[in-house]
């Protein structure tokens, strides 16, 4: 264990925080999340996560936003565990009926003001599961919808940049 | 002598176009003598699945690896219960009477499954838990919306003080309709909601999915092609192994060894990227081949990955195995006991945890896994640690494999067209994916449509063992057997 403390210590982060020449989109994001952020909400954006329905696709790239290479929690961007906590709800998924009040539950125990992003193909329409009699839709035929990040699922680097236009949205208004 | 198998095939009439195994008709005494077999463990069930007026089940002679299909027809809208004599058919004919009406006569569980109330938006009648009586208990409601970044399912936990006296699972939330939803889809279109039954294996469903309709088709596709499958398949099974090893040890407080899993999961999501232009290489596999062939310098991507990974997960392993407090967390904790592994027939690190070997890879052996050279990975202790070791194992062989499918990579097209105007054929396919083994199982109708589609996700028999391992032991331990699972939610729920 000593090595791989010595190697992280002394062998310079893992994270892209200085990003290379090819990866100048990590630097942009880099630094609109620390304009935006911070007029909007100050120094930090709390995220409830809530799969409405999804394949599980949306949830591996939201969880490889926590790893070191992406490590959101430097633009102060934080998962909570619970809704109450939150100032933005990310839902994936088409939502299924079986969701759709689960849904609503959460996007009510989330205080004002709050933020709804639409993640992901099924998301924003249902995708290709559209016209299913089980589903309800996109998220936005449950709750109110702020934003859209597309892909099926987008990658890390579109949802950090989705969240970004998500406050520069929110600082403007 | 036949094999009991054999015999219960030989009652029925043979369907016609049914491939590569056979599928009978057989009548109800047959059927319930087939339960019957099951019930004594003399055969495994592989799936079991309505489809209009009629039932098939899908049966494994484990020790011949010999599969078959048995259809009952069921004009009166009903068929004799499998569950009443094999637990894990229970959960099966439950979904198929809320998915197509049929009653399983004598089943010993008449409750809906994936049916919450909510389809057609009538009254919703609330869901009879099993009642738990005793002194001092209590419980606990969990979900559907949990707190960590997963899917969606319901948790009902019977405790007294700290110890789970009861885990009651209530699934379905995320039910999309899928096989309705494939009913009348073309080939192509219906693949592209197979990679979406369960995102964290795309690869595995769509490979699952071509091969079941090309098996129909009679169509063998290039071996460039079922080379390059493999390679995103091994590929797949990475990625999650990295991500559950992790993950299981950041439950036990070891957020260290969750990073330096993550980076590893990274790392190969990124070289899949560079090889096949998508990270979860979703879409890439397609009925007749593959649907790009590999990038100019994946194959130096993936080859600089395994430098990365060999010179990097050695250490990560022997962290966990020399940290007490993990080993404290994951050793003897949520033990499955190998007689219901067996009698679940449960495939993936759930199985070989627990003492059963069964590995679709090598009980069919279909290219490239008849010519390249690896291990299934087999423990007996089935709790937490097991699960974990099963995984690193399969670390290291999926490394060698996928460095001896790159080296042994054949030329030459990487796709087939397909015969468009077959119709009324049916194929069937049992594909390992990082969970467990996959069954997909399609009818052709006309144009070359979709009739009917069924999916039968590992989780579907690993669920139930969940239950099971959390049984006697503390609340706490529940999220680390529960990530040393992974079981899916979307898969299962269809």
């Amino acid at each position: 264990m000593r090595s791989v403390f010595l190697r992280n210590l002394l062998g310079g982060p893992a994270t892209e925080a200085a990003p290379a020449a090819d990866d100048a989109a990590m630097a942009e994001v880099a630094d609109a999340m620390k304009r935006s952020a911070r007029a909007a909400l100050g120094r930090s954006l709390a995220i409830r996560e809530v799969d409405a329905g999804s394949c599980n696709g949306c949830e591996l790239e939201i969880h490889a936003l926590n790893n070191p290479f992406y490590d959101v929690e430097r633009f102060g961007l934080k998962f909570t565990a619970s809704p109450r906590h939150a100032d933005v709800l990310l839902v994936t998924g088409p939502v299924t009926k079986n969701m759709a009040e689960a849904l609503r539950r959460t996007f009510d125990a989330t205080p004002d003001p709050k933020w709804v992003v639409a993640l992901g193909d099924c998301g924003r329409d249902g995708g290709c599961f559209a016209g299913s009699p089980a589903i309800v839709g996109g998220v936005g035929d449950v709750i109110p919808v702020d934003l859209v990040v597309p892909g099926c699922p987008p990658r890390p680097i579109d949802i950090l940049k989705g969240l970004i236009a998500l406050m520069d949205g929110a600082a403007r208004a | 002598m036949m094999s009991p198998l054999a015999t219960l095939l030989a009652r029925g009439k043979k369907a016609a176009r049914h491939a590569p195994w056979p599928r009978v008709a057989v009548d109800a005494d047959a059927w319930t003598d087939a339960a019957g077999l099951l019930g004594r463990g003399e055969c495994a069930l592989l799936g079991l699945w309505g489809d209009g007026a009629s039932v098939h089940m899908a049966l494994l002679d484990e020790a011949a690896n010999a599969v078959g299909v048995l259809t009952l027809a069921c004009p009166d809208g009903g068929f004799p219960s499998v569950g009443a004599q094999h637990a894990p058919a229970i959960r099966l004919e439950r979904t198929i009477r809320d998915l197509w009406g049929l009653t399983p006569r004598g089943a010993p569980d008449d409750r809906p499954w994936l049916d919450h109330g909510k389809w057609d938006g009538g009254a919703v009648i609330p869901y009879a838990f099993l009642p738990v009586e005793g002194e001092g208990l209590h419980e606990i409601a969990v979900g559907p919306v949990h707190a960590g970044i997963i899917e969606p399912g319901h948790f009902r936990f019977t405790v007294n003080g700290e110890t789970v006296v009861r885990l009651e699972q209530r699934l379905g939330y995320v039910h999309k309709g899928v096989e309705r939803l494939m009913v009348g889809k073309t080939l192509d279109e219906a693949a592209i909601v197979a990679g979406r039954l369960s995102g964290d294996s795309t690869v595995a469903w769509q490979i699952a999915f071509a091969r079941s309709a090309e098996a129909a088709l009679g169509v063998e596709v290039p071996g460039r092609a079922h080379f390059l499958r493999a390679l995103m398949a091994e590929i797949e099974r990475l990625a999650n192994h990295f991500g559950d090893i992790g993950a299981v040890c950041n439950d036990a407080t070891y957020p260290l060894l969750l990073a330096e899993c993550g980076m590893l999961r990274e790392r190969t999501l990124r070289a899949a990227d560079a090889a096949f232009g998508h990270r979860l290489m979703r879409d890439r596999v397609i009925p007749g081949g593959v649907a790009g062939d590999l990038a100019p310098d994946g194959g130096d991507a993936i080859r600089s990955l395994v430098t990365f990974v060999r010179e990097r997960f050695p250490r990560i392993v022997e962290i966990y195995d020399g940290a007490a407090s993990l080993q404290d967390r994951t050793v003897t904790t949520g033990i499955v006991r190998p007689d219901l592994v067996r009698r679940f027939a449960a495939g993936g690190h759930v199985g070989r945890a627990s003492g059963r070997a069964f590995d679709a890879r090598k009980a069919f052996a279909f290219p490239p896994y008849d010519i390249v050279d690896f291990d299934t990975p087999l423990f007996g202790e089935g709790d937490v640690n097991a699960r974990l070791w099963v995984r690193i194992r399969e670390v290291e062989q999926s490394l060698a494999l996928v460095s001896q499918i790159l080296g042994r990579l054949p030329g030459g097209p990487f796709f087939v067209d397909l015969p468009r105007k077959r119709s009324g054929v049916e194929g069937m396919a049992l594909v390992e994916s990082f969970r467990g083994d996959c069954l997909a199982w399609l009818r052709i109708g006309a144009d070359g449509r979709i009739e009917r589609c069924h999916l039968r996700d590992p989780s579907w028999f690993q669920w139930p063992l969940l239950e099971a391992a959390i049984e006697g032991d503390i609340v706490a331990d529940f999220p680390l057997c529960n990530k040393s699972f992974n079981c899916s939610y979307s898969g299962h729920d269809l």
